[in-house]
C-alpha cells in the first residue's frame, strides 16, 4: 500500500477570539496515511486545539485569529464544508458516552451513514462490515445503557469507521478503559492503521500504552511543536524531553543508564526493549 | 474508620453491583481501589459519602452508619472528586466553584481565605480564577475539581481516576499531595487504572471484579500476582514486567534507583 501526505501544516497559528495568546503558533507537520501519530504534551499545551483545525471546528465553530493553512487529504479546511471534512476524518471522543446516542448500537451506527444521504443497502452492508471487524455483532440490538464501558468505545468508534474516513482521531481512547480492555483496543487500531492503511492520531498522556504502536511521536509544548520524530529518536537519551512528558518507566531507566556510560544499540520504549538490551 | 459488612446493592434494575462485600479501610492510610471496567469500583465509593445505600447489609463511617446520615452531613468528612469532571463542575468562575463548599459549609472568613489561597496555588489555577471552569481544557478542569474539594480538607478524600488527562508534572504534584494528606492523618481511597501511578504511590490495593473483592494485599504482593492481574484485567507496572523478563522474581527493586543499580549490575 502506498504512504500518502493526509494532513499538512503549513504556518498554522490560532488565537481564540476569548484569548489575547496565541494557542498554536507556526506549526508545520506533515502526518501520513498507514502510520499512528501520538500526540502528547502539557495540559492546555494546544492539542485539542490542533484536533479542531483538523476537523475543521475551527474556524467554523470556534472564532478566532487563524493564519496560514491546514490541507486534509487534498482539502483546505479554511474553506471546506463541514460536510466535506466530515467525509475524511473520524473523530472518536475521550468519552463515548458523548457519542452514542441511539437507541440502539445498529442504530447508532447507522446514524452517521444516513446523515450522509448514502443508499439502505450500502448502509447496511457497512454496519454489517464494520460491527464483524470491531467483534460487536452481538451487540447490534443492545441499548447503550447495556453496554460496558470497553463496548461503548467500541460503539463509538464502528460508527465513525463507518463512514470509511481516511483519517481517524482518538483522543485519549484508553483513559476510560482497563489496562487488558486498553491494550485490547490499541491492537484492534493498529491492525485498523496497516490493514486499511488509515491515519490515526491518539493524544494520550500515558505512553507507556500507547508507544509501541506510534509511527511517530509529536510533543506540543506552549502551543509549538518540539519534536516530531519516531518515538525512539524523540527519547533517544542526547536529547532534552520536557519535563510534562510521562516518560515510560523503561525509557526512563534507558536515558538514566545511557547518560552514565551504559552501551544500547537503540533508544528504548518499552519493556521487551529494555529486557532485550540488557539480556545482550 | 470505614467498614463494609456483608454489603449487597443492586441496580434499580435488580441487576446486582456489590456482591458480599466486607471490607475495612483503617483511618490514615491510602488504599486503592482496581479492577475491570464494570467490577464495581465506583458503586462501592459511592457508598461510602452516603449517595448509594446498601441494599443488605451496613456500611458505617466512624461507626455511623450512612444510612443515619445525608448525602451533605457525609460530604463534610467525606470528599469525593469524580471520574468526568463535567459531573462536578456548575459555578459560573473558578473562583465561584472552588468557595462554593467552604461558604456552604460555614466556615470562618478567615479559614475560607486561607484554604482558597493554598488551594489556588497548589493547583496552579491563578490565572483562570475568573474565569468559567468549564472553558477551561480537560485537566485543568480535574485540577478545578480536586482544588475545590481539598479545599474544605475533608477527614476522607475519594479520588476517582484523578490522573486522567493530567501531564507528568501534575501527576507528581498530585502525588506529593496524596502522600502529604496522608502525613495530615488523612484516609485517603482511590480508583484509578494508571498501574504507573499506583506503583509510585505504594497504596493497599483492594482488587474487584464482578462485583465482588478478589484480593486485598500491598501493592508488591499484588502486582506480582499475574494470575490475580489476568483475573482483574490489570497489566503489572513495567518495572515487575522488566524484571520478571530479567528473571529476577523475589527482589524486584521498589524505586527507579535501585532498578538502576540492579541492571547495572547485571551488565557487569
Amino acid at each position: 500500500m502506498s504512504v500518502k501526505e493526509l494532513i499538512r501544516f503549513n504556518n498554522f497559528s490560532f488565537r481564540y477570539n476569548s484569548r489575547d495568546d496565541k494557542i498554536l503558533e507556526d506549526i508545520n507537520l506533515s502526518i501520513k496515511s498507514n502510520e499512528i501519530t501520538v500526540l502528547a504534551g502539557p495540559t492546555g499545551c494546544g492539542k485539542s486545539t490542533l484536533l479542531r483545525a483538523i476537523v475543521g471546528l475551527i474556524p467554523n465553530m470556534y472564532e478566532g485569529e487563524y493564519t496560514g493553512d491546514v490541507i486534509v487529504d487534498g482539502i483546505k479546511i479554511r474553506d471546506a464544508e463541514i460536510k466535506e471534512i466530515a467525509k475524511r476524518v473520524g473523530f472518536v471522543f475521550q468519552n463515548p458516552e458523548n457519542q452514542i446516542f441511539m437507541f440502539s448500537v445498529e442504530r447508532d451506527i447507522a446514524f452517521g451513514l444516513e446523515n450522509l444521504g448514502l443508499e439502505q443497502e450500502i448502509i447496511k452492508k457497512r454496519i454489517s462490515k464494520i460491527m464483524k471487524t470491531l467483534n460487536i455483532t452481538h451487540l447490534a440490538k443492545k441499548a447503550p445503557h447495556e453496554l460496558s464501558d470497553g463496548q461503548k468505545q467500541r460503539t463509538a468508534l464502528a460508527g465513525v469507521l463507518a463512514m470509511e474516513p481516511k483519517i481517524l482521531i482518538l483522543d485519549e481512547p484508553t483513559s476510560l478503559l482497563d489496562p487488558k480492555t486498553a491494550m485490547e483496543f490499541m491492537e484492534l487500531i493498529n491492525k485498523l492503521c496497516k490493514e486499511e492503511g488509515m491515519s490515526i492520531i491518539i493524544v494520550e498522556h500515558r505512553l507507556d500504552l500507547v508507544l509501541k504502536y506510534a509511527d511517530k511521536l509529536i510533543v506540543l509544548s506552549e502551543g509549538k511543536v518540539i519534536s516530531d520524530d519516531t518515538p525512539e529518536n524523540v527519547f533517544d537519551y542526547k536529547k532534552d524531553i520536557i519535563p510534562e512528558l510521562s516518560v515510560p518507566f523503561s525509557t526512563k531507566l534507558y536515558r538514566e543508564l545511557a547518560k552514565n556510560q551504559m552501551k544500547f544499540t537503540k533508544p528504548v520504549t518499552g519493556v521487551e526493549d529494555m529486557i532485550r538490551e540488557v539480556m545482550k | 474508620m470505614i467498614k463494609f459488612d456483608n454489603v449487597r446493592y443492586n441496580h434499580p434494575d435488580g441487576t446486582n453491583a456489590l456482591d458480599n462485600i466486607s471490607l475495612d479501610i483503617p483511618e490514615e492510610s491510602i488504599t486503592a481501589i482496581v479492577g475491570n471496567n464494570g467490577a464495581g469500583k465506583t458503586t462501592l465509593v459511592k457508598h461510602i459519602n452516603g449517595l448509594l445505600k446498601p441494599s443488605t447489609g451496613t456500611v458505617s463511617i466512624k461507626n455511623e452508619d450512612t444510612r443515619n446520615s445525608s448525602v451533605a452531613e457525609l460530604s463534610r468528612n467525606v470528599g469525593m472528586v469524580f471520574q468526568n469532571a463535567n459531573h462536578q463542575l456548575f459555578a459560573d468562575t473558578v473562583k465561584n466553584e472552588i468557595l462554593f463548599g467552604l461558604n456552604n459549609f460555614g466556615f470562618n472568613e478567615e479559614f475560607i481565605r486561607e484554604r482558597y489561597e493554598f488551594v489556588i496555588e497548589l493547583f496552579k489555577l491563578r490565572k483562570y480564577e475568573d474565569i468559567s471552569p468549564l472553558k477551561l481544557s480537560g485537566g485543568e478542569k480535574k485540577r478545578v475539581c480536586l482544588a475545590s474539594v481539598l479545599a474544605w480538607n475533608p477527614e476522607i478524600l475519594i479520588l476517582d481516576e484523578p490522573t486522567v488527562g493530567q501531564d507528568e508534572l501534575q501527576k507528581t504534584v498530585l502525588l506529593k499531595f496524596i502522600n502529604q494528606l496522608h502525613s495530615n492523618k488523612k484516609t485517603v481511597i482511590v480508583i484509578s487504572h494508571d498501574i504507573e501511578f499506583l506503583w509510585r504511590l505504594q497504596p493497599n490495593i483492594v482488587t474487584m471484579s464482578d462485583g465482588k473483592i478478589i484480593e486485598i494485599g500491598n501493592s508488591e504482593s499484588i502486582f506480582k500476582n499475574q494470575e490475580l492481574m489476568e483475573q482483574v484485567g490489570i497489566i503489572p507496572p513495567q518495572i515487575i514486567k522488566i524484571f520478571e523478563g530479567l528473571k529476577i522474581k523475589d527482589e524486584i527493586p521498589l524505586s527507579f534507583e535501585e532498578s538502576c543499580k540492579v541492571i547495572k549490575n547485571l551488565r557487569n
